[in-house]
């Protein structure tokens, strides 16, 4: 059956569009504590300016924002707070992990330094680089917005780890012949 | 290098010869005091000498240093700001007796400097006031500056709890 589509009409699913909307508008957590700060800074400035991706509306206040850009090193003292304004950051939100230090400890392998945040609290993108250029930065910016594009839903259910791991394991029971007990509920590409 | 010979001559006919010792390196001033004097030699240099400004105070662990005799060498810098006189006085502490007088009570700037000192070696100013950790978190245990201290520290940094996408 055919239906008849007006020129002025697109059709797509939710969840593309949902992701769509959101890889377009990532309003940034500057969560800068080191030299890596400096570049974000730059990242933002009209040189590279990162505007062109969406993602210029630096947010101080956790509440506001949907991506988290640790810029430093993050020492234990600090890293309570990284998680409080973790989570005080209305869901969906994604994390990047900016350079050396805040990825592994970097040079800085101390008592006192968080030997990489990815330890505490979920990152989707590490930057390599002490500190990393700004390209690097929009670099993984670009790659963030692939990643929600491909993976993201309407309902936010790629970010539930059962959940994710569901096509997976339908995936097994099938190849073992038998009936998946249960069906994926993500995926819906358009 | 400002000269500080009237200063060693009034230290002299106050405390005497022995009980101190002066030194020169490469224009550095030093004086080497007894820990029990130390309150006393920088009261006489704040109200009687008239070094009126606390530079710094520090602290430096000689665990392990070639030649040393002492574990900690406690470093009082301070200023003439009149005359631009410029004196470093140190005290040796050793363990289990690190307790040496505050200078709160001489100058307020120590406030934190010994906080500082009490924060990363342990040493305890007897009458300072609010003698609490000040850059380390307040439950941190132990000293990390003291040399005996393991550099990468004894687990404290990865003591925290892990979030994951699920919660928050």
């Amino acid at each position: 059956m055919e239906i008849e589509v007006p020129d002025n009409v697109a059709l797509t699913s939710l969840d593309y569009l949902a992701s769509w909307c959101r890889k377009n508008s990532l309003w940034p957590m500057p969560f800068a504590t080191a030299c890596c700060g400096i570049e974000l800074m730059a990242t933002g400035a009209s040189r590279h300016d990162v505007a062109r991706f969406g993602a210029e509306v630096f947010r101080f206040s956790p509440r506001q924002c949907d991506l988290m850009i640790v810029a430093g090193r993050v020492v234990m003292k600090m890293l309570p707070v990284l998680q409080r304004i973790w989570l005080q950051m209305p869901e969906p939100k994604w994390c990047i992990s900016m350079g050396a230090c805040a990825s592994t400890g970097g040079i800085f392998d101390t008592y006192s330094v968080v030997q990489g945040i990815d330890r505490f609290i979920p990152v989707d993108m590490y930057v390599p680089g002490c500190p990393p250029r700004p390209e690097q930065l929009i670099q993984a910016i670009i790659d963030l917005q692939d990643k929600i594009q491909r993976e993201g839903s309407f309902l936010g259910n790629e970010f539930i780890t059962d959940a994710r791991q569901q096509p997976k394991r339908a995936l097994q029971e099938l190849e073992l012949g038998q009936v998946p007990r249960s069906l994926p509920i993500i995926g819906g590409k358009a | 290098m400002v000269d500080l010979s009237g200063v060693l001559e009034q230290l002299k006919s106050r405390f005497g010869e022995r009980s101190w010792d002066y030194s020169e390196f490469h224009q550095n001033q030093r004086l080497v005091v007894a820990a029990e004097l130390c309150f006393s030699v920088l009261e006489f240099l704040k109200k009687t000498c008239g070094f009126d400004m606390l530079i710094d105070v520090t602290c430096v662990d000689y665990l392990h240093y070639r030649g040393a005799k002492d574990r900690f060498g406690l470093v009082y810098i301070v200023l003439n700001t009149v005359t631009g006189q410029r004196l470093i006085v140190r005290a040796f502490l050793n363990e289990p007796d690190l307790k040496i007088p505050s200078v709160v009570p001489l100058w307020e700037g120590a406030n934190w400097l010994e906080r500082e000192v009490f924060d990363m070696y342990g040493i305890e100013f007897t009458g300072h006031p609010d003698l609490r950790r000040i850059l380390l978190p307040d439950e941190f245990v132990g000293f990390p500056l003291r040399k005996d201290y393991p550099l990468r520290g004894r687990g404290e940094r990865h003591n925290f709890e892990r979030i994951t996408r699920g919660e928050g």
